[in-house]
């Protein structure tokens, strides 16, 4: 005989117990849940947007009757639980409905706070608590024209800002003289103040409300000091209070709230009490991070593990108005013991304070730039000491010396065990985890899988960035033990390693020796292991084309038209009237759409017919051009400046030193594609600095300069080291190529691969290590004896046909 | 376009377009049928289908991409197709019209009747 649970509240703090309850043992209750509002159970938090129109109801339904259903729970819609005989243990219901319990969970969560003035009665009166005030509200800006929200705090400036977007013109009364006070200083205030001001609210601040004026319906408010404002409608957000008269009548134990252990458990061991009906450690919860953390404890104490325990939440905000970024957490008033860090532009409208005791984080205020919060939070609850990174603190995690898309930066700069959704306490790493071990692809999919974003969307951006980082290749910042893609539970670097130690030859080999799940791989491990295999053995592998993306298959880049484009190398970005004749010949001779100049110095021609790319090579080769490998993770160009030779800056002949350098590398398999450039002056017109591997000339001879990307996000090179002769240039740029070959992870970029391994290790292996340098550059050398063999000459002379020619012409 | 149901694929209907060794294990070739092209795969099972060479999502040229399993990826978004049902794979919705294919020794024959359940093409 199963035991018997009611639950009475059918709100977000009981269910979400009872979800995870049913994910620890499904079977170990009869469930009973009473609630007082006809409707299943839905997201309160998102009411706001529905009031703004953002969102419908159904859209912050959580769960609908079959749900209830389906896990064979008897759901009382619209029974409200009048008496608790905690004696014959059971509970009896307005109508009468009696249930038995064995334990019983009490979630009934709080009321609005209405100020007992005159004419707080009057109709046109609400509170904004659920779902029949928004019909109320929505109703009421249809017919009515002005409206008065009482409360500048959270849920207050919500209501507003939902009655601005429905065609009313609103006033705000606020009793003091800064908004969301609990949550905001001064200055943040006044800027939030501002920002809802320009999208038309009005304000009445430092204002006690005196009276509601009305005959038959509200037609204004009157304050204390005189002042007035009309009113159609006024919505009272002044505060909740915990709904706990249900607890008092049983004479379980109250204070402001019904009072509860870490276990959940109110003064009689069979009656759970959660979410923002209950007092814990003396704090009472409005948030809905908290309540979502009780709930895993009672869930795993219901479900007789008893492991889990509560202990309290440190709770953050934001403020659900589009537009508006805001962030507050911990104490960030601080004291004399406390230092603070800010930085304030309110033309900008950006507001950052840190409040610092004992060199940690103890709070946090963020105003229009809310990027790092979840990193501030972070350090704050794990007491970070912040010493070494005070002086970049406010400048953000993001802050390494790159511009470019910030955002996506954040979400990849974080840890595994970072918070991206705070409702529901779902972390990067869950995230990801399930985002490649069960293959999602949308925002839905992960909001089905891991909760996340799924509550109150203020984390959907950071999703959203962590889905395009992580099933898009070209930033796999992923950490080691990730597996390649979901074919095998094992890391680039397991795989690379295992290729060499045990002497692996083929891809059918790699993937029978890690024991792949799948029959041939995935468009992801296939041209990774293929990569692999040609880099560990260059003199012996057989490429496999059909592991390799179109684009290197056919020496061609795809367009969206299904057409190729077609790239010969012109060396260091040198030409002649020869080559230029022979390259407008050939253009003419195939009539090409389109020719364009590339950022990397040289000609591309576009819309090429794939069965015309072996002819056209044809022609190239004649006329001595080889590939560009435009189309490949491959070495690409070298761009240079005309240096010494011409200009009265050059220091050097950076052109000569870039066409040999582009000899030196051309044809060779990269984890990426992988660009180059020499200046001649520190003046840098070849934009050396934002290339993988840059040479900058100097007097007293070069630069050198890695890891930089003038990509997505854009990224500085670091220093590398000086040398002195351009034989020297050759032996280093050789040297950290191949070191990258190596090392890299299939489709990582010198950027994140030099941040990944760090620009210590790098220097290490090749400016401190003589021998192995000249190791890593012989090996890079010997390997270029097998890759430089143009690709286009010898499919002009037939190679690899079946890719060029239709297998045959029918109707 | 063909929208008139068709009942048994008739002999006579079936083409003999090549040899199974034309086309590269885990690859695929195109079949030319005048205004449009047929991609004709092989998996590493030598498993022979036949799709309409453009993904339903932007009519990419499936022929050109990374066959794996009984799926191809097309090469310019990277949806997954189905090879036998030209379906492409949930969560993306989508079909790409799939032929009979008859295997006659090493001889690969072909239907240019597409199969039924596809709507579109």
């Amino acid at each position: 005989m199963k035991e018997k649970l009611v639950l009475i509240g059918n709100g977000m703090a009981g269910v979400r117990t009872l979800e995870n309850l049913l994910e620890l043992e499904p079977d170990m209750y009869d469930i009973t849940v009473f609630g007082s509002e006809p409707y299943g159970n839905y997201n309160r938090i998102l009411l706001s947007p529905v009031l703004t129109g953002e969102k419908t109801i159904d859209e912050i339904m959580l769960n609908d009757d079959a749900w209830y259903a389906e896990n064979k729970i008897t759901l009382h819609k619209g029974k409200t639980v009048t008496k608790i005989d905690r004696k014959q243990r059971k509970v009896i219901a307005d109508d009468g409905t009696e249930v038995e319990y064995d334990r019983l969970l009490i979630a009934t969560g709080s009321h609005p706070f209405i100020i007992p003035v005159p004419g707080h009665d009057l109709p046109g009166v609400i509170a904004f608590r659920d779902i029949n005030d928004v019909d109320f509200m929505l109703a009421a800006a249809k017919e009515h024209r002005h409206a008065v929200v009482i409360g500048g705090g959270l849920l207050g400036l919500e209501a507003a800002y939902g009655l601005i977007q429905q065609g009313m013109k609103v006033t705000v009364i606020h009793l003091m003289d800064t908004l969301m006070e609990r949550q905001l200083d001064s200055a943040a205030g006044k800027m939030l103040k501002k920002s809802l001001e320009a999208r038309g609210l009005e304000f009445l601040l430092a204002a006690s409300t005196k009276e509601i004026i009305g005959k038959k319906r509200v037609q204004g408010v009157l304050l204390e000091d005189g002042r007035e404002a009309t009113a159609d409608l006024v919505v009272m957000a002044v505060g909740i209070r915990p709904n706990i008269d249900l607890a008092k009548s049983a004479m379980l134990h109250c204070e402001r709230g019904l009072v509860v252990n870490d276990t959940m458990q109110t003064y009689d061991p069979r009656v759970y009490a959660l979410g923002e009906c209950v007092q814990h450690r003396n704090e009472v919860y409005g948030l809905v991070a908290p309540l979502f953390e009780q709930a895993k404890v009672c869930a795993n104490h219901l479900a007789h593990l008893g492991y889990a325990k509560y202990e309290g939440s440190m709770t953050s905000t934001k403020l659900k108005v589009t537009g508006i970024d805001l962030f507050s957490a911990g104490d960030f008033h601080g004291d004399e013991d406390t230092e603070e860090v800010v930085m304030q532009d309110v033309a900008g409208g950006v507001y950052k304070k840190i409040v610092i005791r004992d060199n940690k984080i103890i709070g946090a205020v963020m105003y229009g730039d809310t990027i790092d919060g979840a990193w501030y939070f972070q350090l704050m609850r794990d007491g970070t000491d912040i010493s070494d990174m005070r002086n970049h603190l406010l400048y953000g995690q993001a802050h390494l010396g790159d511009a470019g898309h910030g955002g996506e930066n954040a979400v990849m700069a974080m840890s595994d065990d970072m918070e991206i959704c705070g409702c529901n306490g779902v972390c990067k790493g869950d995230i990801v985890k399930a985002i490649t071990t069960k293959g999602l692809f949308t925002l839905d999919d992960v909001r089905a899988h891991t909760k996340a974003s799924s509550s109150c969307g203020s984390c959907t951006g950071l999703v959203e960035q962590l889905l395009a980082t992580t099933l898009g290749s070209d930033y796999s910042d992923a950490p080691r033990k990730t597996p390649m893609c979901a074919c095998t539970d094992h890391p680039h670097d397991e795989v690379r390693t295992g290729i060499i130690a045990n002497q692996i030859k083929t891809i059918p080999e790699v993937m029978k020796h890690f024991e792949w799940k799948t029959e041939n791989g995935c468009p992801k491990c296939r041209p990774a292991l293929n990569y692999y295999l040609v880099c560990a053995w260059p003199d012996t592998y057989k490429d496999d084309g059909q592991s390799r993306f179109i684009n290197e298959r056919v020496h061609a880049n795809i367009q969206k038209d299904g057409t190729y484009s077609v790239i010969p190398r012109m060396w260091g970005g040198d030409t002649t009237a020869k080559d230029l004749m022979s390259l407008a010949k050939i253009a003419e001779k195939y009539d090409v759409p389109t020719i364009h100049v590339t950022g990397g110095q040289r000609i591309d021609f576009l819309g090429i017919e794939k069965e015309t790319l072996p002819k056209i090579w044809g022609d190239l080769s004649a006329a001595g051009f080889v590939s560009g490998h435009a189309y490949g993770k491959a070495m690409r160009t070298v761009k240079t400046c005309v240096g010494s030779e011409w200009c009265r800056f050059g220091t050097q002949n950076s052109t000569q030193m870039g066409i040999d350098l582009e000899k030196m590398s051309w044809g060779s398999w990269m984890p990426h594609k992988f660009k180059m450039a020499v200046s001649g002056c520190p003046r840098n017109c070849a934009e050396a600095t934002i290339k993988d591997f840059g040479v900058v000339c100097v007097d007293s001879g070069y630069e050198l300069h890695i890891g930089g990307n003038g990509g997505i996000k854009v990224r500085a090179t670091d220093f590398l080291c000086n040398v002195t002769t351009p034989e020297e240039v050759i032996e280093y740029s050789a040297a950290f190529i191949q070191l990258y070959r190596e090392d890299a992870h299939y489709l990582e970029r010198t950027a994140p691969w030099v941040e990944r391994i760090g620009l210590t290790s790098i220097k290490e292996q090749i400016v401190d290590n003589e021998v192995g340098r000249q190791k890593l550059a012989e090996r890079f050398h010997f390997s270029q004896k097998y890759s430089q063999d143009d690709p286009w000459t010898q499919r002009a002379k037939g190679a690899e046909a079946h890719e060029f020619v239709p297998m045959k012409q029918v109707g | 376009m063909q929208t008139a149901v068709k009942k048994e694929t008739e002999s006579s209907e079936w083409i003999e377009i090549g040899h199974i060794n034309d086309i590269p294990r885990l690859g695929a070739r195109v079949v030319s049928a005048g205004d449009f092209n047929i991609a004709v795969f092989r998996t590493e099972n030598d498993e022979i289908f036949a799709l309409r060479d453009e993904c339903p999502h932007k009519g990419g040229p499936l022929s050109q991409g990374i066959v794996h399993g009984k799926r191809v990826a097309c090469p310019l978004h990277d949806w997954k197709i189905h090879l036998d049902s030209g379906e492409a794979v949930a969560p993306d919705e989508g079909c790409a019209a799939s032929y009979p294919v008859r295997i006659d020794g090493d001889a690969i024959y072909l239907s240019l009747t597409p199969k039924k359940g596809c709507p579109n093409k």
